[in-house]
């Protein structure tokens, strides 16, 4: 069942240039609360299936941005990118809460031009680096994939032609994202852009305790996010049975409860899917939010 | 001078009128010893905001590695308002003690009614441990005793 459900998911995913499909990708601070002057928290950052034991692939650092408390942008120092994690440090040296993270979007799908099947990958966004196409559609190369169903690509949704039909372009867009607070906890750092799918603290992320119950807003372009399900996974797999996921929906105000079952570090994660792409020419978009959040002990 | 007569006032010589706890300081016999950070302080019964009685910290520490660094391992006394104090505190702020009972004088200007006191130890290759108990104000009697990090809390007037 599990197995047929990525299966699903890859197929819907294929055209998209994601890196890591079936792996959940991770950043995990070293803590989330400190009190000395200067702090230092440092990160590993990996996609793998199990939380949050690197086994597969590093987090690629180039996307990783920080935020600090009075609204500037900081920055990661000591970035390493090993073979199956990354990791990084951040120097807190302003009191308040810090947010680190990536906020990335991407777009992909396929398009046809005479009958013929093309797709458009690629990411927008730092780095572009856009894999150049193998000649423009109606260009030069447009006939000669020679023998076999060669793909053809585009790099960008601009060189899509006038004449293309049969447009299904998904854009993507997904963050990922920790809180680390030195001192007292301040919420400049939660100050939402209004595009696409974020987390809105309502219970400060420095306050996550065992046993009693914190809420999280989720918001799309700015509006609740209702009826989203948003899935928890505790860290340590490796030493339970289970995984220990749970779920919880958002009400009609996009705020969902989470009752914290144990102390540690949890990876929240929600998708949305909707037909209400930001960019002109595609025709749906799907979103996605993560974070690691600590959860202390009463 | 300020400072002074502050913490005469916050932890030596009480008005024989007010309520005082002594805390006690297990004596453990592990082979890396570290005098335990410990930190106290009053919520109202009814719900409100925390009053730090005193923190105990390596308040000399200076440098990269400050003594406040490991102030958040008070990590109920750090949410509950340890963080909203700027350290170290007149009258509040202290060196960490060695084992044995010590005696601390209640914030003299309490206004009687039902509180709760929470006294909190973290200890450096050690182990961290949270008491509670009722507090009354002005009667201030009772007693807790602790498991591992501390021993005996005992409230008198």
């Amino acid at each position: 069942m599990r197995m047929k459900t990525r299966l699903i998911a890859a197929a819907a995913l294929i055209a998209v240039s994601t890196p890591s499909l079936a792996h959940r990708g991770w950043l995990l601070p070293s803590a989330t609360i400190f009190s000395g002057a200067e702090d230092w928290v440092t990160v590993d950052a990996a996609a793998s299936n199990d939380l949050f034991f690197p086994d597969h692939r590093p987090m690629q650092l180039g996307g990783v941005k920080v935020w600090a408390p009075d609204g500037s942008e900081g920055k990661i120092a000591n970035p390493s990118t090993g073979n199956v994690r990354s990791t990084f440090d951040v120097q807190l040296n302003k009191p308040g809460t810090w947010k680190i993270g990536t906020a990335q979007s991407g777009v992909g799908g396929t398009f046809k031009v005479d009958g013929v099947e093309w797709r458009l990958g690629g990411r927008r966004g730092p780095p572009p680096g856009a894999a150049p196409g193998q000649g423009a559609p109606g260009g030069p190369n447009m006939n000669q994939a020679g023998p076999g169903p060669a793909p053809r690509f585009v790099g960008s949704i601009d060189e899509i032609p006038a004449n293309a039909t049969d447009i299904n372009i998904t854009e993507t867009s997904g963050r990922n994202e920790i809180f680390a607070t030195a001192g007292e906890p301040t919420t400049t750092v939660f100050q939402p852009t209004n595009k696409g799918l974020e987390m809105l603290p309502v219970t400060h992320p420095a306050e996550l305790v065992r046993g009693e119950p914190s809420q999280f807003k989720f918001l799309v372009d700015g509006k609740p996010a209702q009826a989203l399900k948003v899935t928890i996974v505790p860290g340590g797999k490796r030493y339970r049975d289970g995984d220990g996921s749970f779920e919880v929906m958002t009400g009609a105000d996009g705020v969902a409860t989470v009752n914290w079952p144990e102390a540690g570090m949890f990876w929240l994660n929600t998708t949305l899917a909707d037909k209400s792409p930001s960019i002109a020419k595609a025709t749906g978009r799907r979103m996605s939010y993560t974070a690691t959040l600590e959860v202390m002990a009463p | 001078m300020k400072k002074t007569s502050l913490l005469i006032a916050g932890l030596a010589s009480a008005p024989a009128s007010a309520a005082s706890v002594s805390i006690t300081i297990p004596q453990l016999k592990v082979a890396e010893y570290h005098r335990p950070y410990v930190a106290a302080w009053v919520e109202p019964a009814g719900g409100g905001a925390a009053r730090t009685v005193f923190v105990w910290y390596d308040i000399k520490l200076k440098g990269n590695e400050p003594g406040t660094k490991w102030l958040a391992d008070l990590r109920t006394w750090w949410r509950k308002g340890g963080r909203a104090l700027k350290q170290p505190a007149d009258g509040i702020s202290g060196a960490t003690r060695a084992p044995g009972t010590h005696k601390v004088a209640l914030p003299a200007d309490l206004k009687p009614g039902q509180y709760t006191l929470y006294v909190e130890a973290a200890r450096e290759t050690g182990g961290r441990e949270i008491l509670s108990l009722p507090l009354a104000i002005p009667a201030a009697r009772g007693s807790v005793s602790g498991k591992s990090e501390l021993g005996a809390i005992t409230l008198s007037r």
